[in-house]
This record gives structure tokens, C-alpha cells and sequence, in this order.
């Protein structure tokens, strides 16, 4: 390994490729480190306002070109943030641009002997069941596909981060699994919190993690540092039930019995007349809380966001909706 | 002197319009609230709770200012327990309760709850180990969440008790609920895990054995066709013409006798053969079996 130089001229500086570079989280992960390395970004969505010296490549992962960028000057890190998750798209087109985009980027991480992998994961994918123990650590089974298929693609994302990490010792490679972000991030969690009218499911109240966006940044960051390796939770700042969130950032509940509720969303989801696809009830139903203690003993994370601070944040976001 | 501070008028707090239903919700639960049970329950630790006042496992003190009150009529002037040896409750720390199952419906654990946070000194809630259907029931898993009873999974035992609560776990599980009449008080196969864990986290074991539970009701059957189509544990059919009580599931007025034997603590590699850690078992067992024979002795009546 290379000693860390500090103050280092401009050109000198660390190349670190971030891929999903135009989503909030590249941009906001590009922010904070454009002044200690040389960003590139790659992604198929245009980038309208990322720090000016940071370059970027509006293309696939697939396309050959990536490889003319690892091959152009060593890079000294990989933050892979570009899983897609959409299940209102074709998911064939998808899943094939998950994986065989995952591939190839983990084949020029092989071949230019990147040091250091970071695949942006999620919670998710132990999936929300009824028999969850409350801490689901990083070796629990990825069990969200047994019960909605369109997360496949997550699962096998981290599922093939998992296994490079392991044939490929030379690279230190972290997957991170963060629990649901919120911020200004567009996912299912936010597009659920940021209604005026929520379901939720009549007799169930599970236990919710959340974490601010800025926490998931500050943890890519630390895992950056060099040493660093393995699967890890990002749990948010503390767990409470679903009914205290809603209540606390003023959405009106809207109980159901949780058949209604699905057979309901599966018709409005049938005609696309919803943004949720009925599976993800779950979330609201099921447990699915992980253990977030590997990370801040291994990483030293530590979310700045406490609860009332998301809470406070998600009411503010949605004051003109509700 | 004219007084040049300026004291700003303070404007009446509007009173916030309350909709009939909490209104009456809350008329009807400050009628079931109890000054002892507000009492002891102000007096519980709340290290592990956070700043909405819930732990990790959804457990909230604040709803059992609901539910004590009922426990402690169940408790006192239904069942009228007799409790012997309750000093052997540790006041604080980490500790495992075992305890024997019994009465087709788990009452016996709400009596060792309320035994310990009634009888004891210092008021503790029991974190029971319950059934792996109860999280599938709408209200009760929620119900039983908040209550601090949690899913009997040997990962969450281990992080109640490295959270030095007070864990009360039923070794026999569904086998000893569910036992018919000849088989009353005869303790059936313990598990093995919860030794293990308790020599991993280095907990002593308080046993218990619990009298009263196997007459509380007159099983006529246990329909099994039934309890594996809706996946439970059992579906006992009870006589309920002896028991014309409201509510009918309400169990006979047995009188529950509880007998908290001395902490045990128990060393050695948890990670042992099972023949080993049987051993270990098999003392706990038949500490709780002694015990149960003796108060089974001593016991004139059923009911008094």
C-alpha cells in the first residue's frame, strides 16, 4: 500500500470512482470527498450539480468504455452506489443491468488490483418476517426474495459482493447494508413518509429503523479508510414502531386488515395506479430490525441524526403535502 | 418607580378538542388505573429504553399501566397466589427464571410476571420467551411486544439477558402446556439451550415450580386436525359447563402456589456435548421437580 500523502498536489490526488454517481447519495458522497480525491463518476442518468471538478461519465456500466477509465490511471477505490430498484420497470432489463453490470465492474476491479470495493447494499435484504429475531446481524440469511421477487436483484448484488470479498482477498471489499435512508433520497421509505393519507396494517405495529442519508455518506467515507473490510449493518440512531413515526411526523394513519390492503394494492399495482408494490407491505407488517454494533465497533460509525432529528426533517419535507 | 420590565401577556393554552373516542378511551383507563401498580412501575429500570421509551423489542412500560391493574385482580383476588422463597428474585441483573408449563393456556406465566413485579421488593417485568405463532396474530403480537414479551428465539434471549433483564423461559415449551390430566406435574423433556446460554452470559438460573396451573381447566380434547390447520401448538377443547364464567376462556379459580427455588449458577464451556450440558439440565429439572412434589404435598386444596 501506498503511504497516505497529505496535502498533495491536484493531480496527485487519489482517483475514486463512484458509480450511480447522479443519485442524492453519489452526489452527496461526491461532495465530501472531492476535495481529498479525484472523483469520477459514472452513471446513466445526466449529473446536473456536482462539484466541478468531478468527472463524469453518462454510460453504462456494461459499455466497454468503463473499462478505458480503470484503465487510464490507477484508482485507488470503487464505491458501486448504482443498483438499480425499480419494481414498476421491466425487471428482466433491470436485473440483467444489475448483475451483468456488477460483473464487469468487479472484473476491473480485479484485473487493475483496485485495493478497495464498496457496494452500497441495503437492510432489505434479510426481508420483513414474522419470525425475525430483533438483531439481525450481518450473518443472517438474505431472505428477502423467498417472499418478493423483485428484490432479487439486491440480494444477488450483495450476494456477489459477498463472494468477491472472498476470492478476491487483495481487494478490501465492505458491503454495507444501511437500513431504510431517508433525506432527500427518492426510495419506497420516503415515498411511504411522505404521503398525506398512510396504510398501515390493522393489528400490526412492527419496530422501524431509519437513517439519514448524511450518515449512510459519513459511513462510506469511513469505510474508506484503509484496513477496513467485511459486511456491515448501518443501523439508523434507534428503532421505534411504525405507528410512532407516522404519528410523530404527522401523516393520518389509514389502518386496513393487512388482506384488504394487499389484495387492494395488488389491483391498483395491476393497473399502475400505485407506486408500491403490495409485497413491500410487509415492511409495515413484519420486523425486520438488524444489529447495527459491528459497524460502530469495527468503523467507529456513529449516526449524527438522531431520531427526533429525522422525524423533525421527514415533518419539514412534507409540510406542503400534508 | 414605574416598573419597565415588560411582562408579556400570557395568552390561555387553548384547550386541545379531544374526539369523543379518546375521550371516553381515557375515562375508561383512568378507571382501571391502579396507585400501586403506578407506584411500582415508576420505580422499574429504564436504562435500556430510548427516548420515545421503547427498547429495541418494542417493549413500552407505558402500556402496562393498562395491563398491571388486571394482573394484579387476576393475581391477588382471583388465583390469590401463595409465594414462597420470592427473596430468591434477584433485585437486579441479569437472571433466567425456569420454570415448569403447564394449564393448556399459558397463565402460569402471567402469574410469575405479576408474582415478581407485585410480591417482589424491587419491581421487575418478566421478558418471557413466547410462541412462534404469536407474532403472525394481528393486536397480540403487537400487544405482546409492548408488554415485553418477545419471540422465543435463542439470539434474543441471549441479548435480553447481556441487557441484564429478568428472562423467563419454559423449557418444556408446547409439550408441557398441552399435557393431558394423568400426566398433571410430571415434568416432560427440557431443552437444552437455555443452559447453554445461561453459562455463555453467565446468568444465574432461578427455578420455579409453579402449582395450581394443571386444574385451572377440564380439557375434554386436545384437536389436533385443528391446531395443525391453523399452526399452532395445540387447540385444547375445554368443558366450559364447569366454568360458567364471562369470558369462558377465564380459567377456574384454582389458587396458583409458586415456589422460587435458590439461583443456581452453572459454569464450563457452553459449547459442550449434549450429554454434558444434559446433566446440568437434568439438576435444574429435578430441582423443580422436588420442589413441585413438596408443594404438592403440602397442598390441602385446589382452590384453597
Amino acid at each position: 500500500m501506498a503511504p497516505k500523502k497529505k496535502n498533495a498536489a491536484a493531480d496527485d490526488r487519489k482517483r475514486i470512482l463512484i458509480t450511480g454517481v447522479s443519485g442524492r447519495l453519489g452526489r452527496e458522497l461526491s461532495r465530501q470527498l472531492h476535495r481529498n480525491y479525484r472523483v469520477i463518476g459514472i452513471d446513466r442518468r445526466p449529473a446536473d450539480d456536482l462539484p466541478v471538478d468531478v468527472e463524469h461519465h453518462r454510460l453504462d456500466l456494461r459499455r466497454n468504455r468503463t473499462r478505458t477509465i480503470f484503465r487510464q490511471a490507477p484508482i485507488s477505490a470503487v464505491v458501486h452506489l448504482g443498483t438499480i430498484y425499480n419494481p414498476r420497470r421491466d425487471p428482466v432489463s433491470d436485473h440483467r443491468t444489475n448483475i451483468v453490470g456488477l460483473q464487469r465492474l468487479l472484473d476491473y476491479v480485479r484485473t487493475y488490483n483496485i485495493p478497495k470495493l464498496i457496494v452500497l447494499s441495503t437492510a432489505d435484504v434479510y426481508g420483513p418476517q414474522a419470525e425475525n429475531i430483533t438483531f439481525l446481524d450481518e450473518d443472517a440469511p438474505l431472505l428477502a426474495a423467498a417472499r418478493f421477487v423483485a428484490i432479487r436483484d439486491l440480494v444477488s448484488v450483495d450476494m456477489a459482493a459477498m463472494s468477491f470479498m472472498w476470492k478476491h482477498p487483495d481487494t478490501e471489499t465492505v458491503v454495507l447494508r444501511p437500513v431504510h435512508i431517508v433525506g432527500d433520497v427518492r426510495n419506497t421509505a420516503m415515498k411511504y413518509l411522505s404521503r398525506q393519507w398512510v396504510p398501515s396494517v390493522l393489528g400490526f405495529d412492527p419496530m422501524v429503523q431509519l437513517v439519514h442519508q448524511d450518515d449512510v455518506v459519513r459511513a462510506i467515507v469511513l469505510a474508506l479508510e484503509e484496513g477496513v473490510r467485511g459486511v456491515y449493518n448501518l443501523d439508523g440512531p434507534t428503532a421505534v414502531p411504525a405507528s410512532v413515526i407516522l404519528k410523530k411526523i404527522g401523516a393520518k394513519q389509514v389502518p386496513m386488515p393487512s388482506s384488504v390492503l394487499r389484495f387492494g394494492l395488488k389491483q391498483l399495482w395491476r393497473f399502475r395506479l400505485t407506486r408500491f408494490p403490495p409485497a413491500e407491505v410487509d415492511h409495515i407488517q413484519w420486523p425486520a430490525t438488524v444489529d447495527g454494533s459491528k459497524a460502530r465497533r469495527e468503523l467507529g460509525y456513529a449516526p449524527a441524526h438522531d431520531m427526533n432529528a429525522i422525524l423533525q426533517m421527514l415533518r419539514e419535507s412534507s409540510e406542503g403535502i400534508r | 418607580m414605574p416598573n419597565l420590565v415588560h411582562v408579556p401577556e400570557k395568552k390561555p393554552k387553548p384547550i386541545a378538542p379531544m374526539d369523543p373516542v379518546a375521550a371516553v378511551k381515557r375515562r375508561l383507563l383512568d378507571l382501571v388505573e391502579d396507585e400501586e401498580c403506578n407506584q411500582r412501575l415508576a420505580r422499574l429500570d429504564t436504562k435500556n429504553l430510548n427516548e420515545f421509551g421503547y427498547d429495541p423489542f418494542g417493549y413500552n412500560p407505558k402500556v402496562l399501566r393498562n395491563v398491571m391493574p388486571t394482573l394484579k385482580w387476576l393475581h391477588r383476588y382471583y388465583f390469590r397466589t401463595q409465594v414462597f422463597g420470592i427473596e430468591n428474585v434477584p433485585a437486579t441483573g441479569r437472571c433466567l427464571f425456569i420454570a415448569n408449563h403447564s394449564g393448556q393456556l399459558p397463565v402460569d406465566g402471567l402469574v410469575i410476571g405479576s408474582s415478581i413485579f407485585f410480591d417482589t421488593e424491587h419491581p421487575r417485568v418478566v421478558r418471557a420467551m413466547t410462541e412462534r405463532f404469536i407474532p403472525r396474530v394481528p393486536w397480540l403480537s403487537t400487544f405482546f411486544a409492548r408488554c415485553g414479551q418477545i419471540l422465543g428465539a435463542p439470539d434474543n434471549c441471549e441479548r435480553m439477558l447481556e441487557n441484564d433483564e429478568a428472562v423467563l423461559v419454559f423449557p418444556e415449551g408446547a409439550r408441557g402446556i398441552s399435557k393431558p390430566p394423568n400426566q398433571a406435574y410430571k415434568l416432560t423433556e427440557f431443552g437444552n439451550g437455555f443452559l447453554r446460554l445461561a453459562i455463555r452470559t453467565g446468568t444465574p438460573i432461578v427455578p420455579i415450580a409453579v402449582i395450581g396451573g394443571e386444574e385451572q381447566y377440564i380439557r375434554v380434547a386436545n384437536m389436533k386436525p385443528l391446531a395443525r390447520l391453523m399452526n399452532l401448538p395445540a387447540a385444547p377443547l375445554f368443558l366450559f359447563g364447569v366454568a360458567p364464567v364471562p369470558g369462558g376462556l377465564l380459567p377456574l379459580p384454582v389458587r396458583y402456589r409458586l415456589h422460587f427455588g435458590s439461583p443456581m449458577v452453572f459454569e464450563g464451556d457452553p459449547d459442550e456435548d449434549e450429554l454434558v450440558i444434559g446433566t446440568k439440565v437434568k439438576a435444574v429439572k429435578s430441582t423443580i421437580q422436588n420442589m413441585l412434589q413438596r408443594g404438592l404435598a403440602e397442598r390441602k386444596n385446589v382452590f384453597w
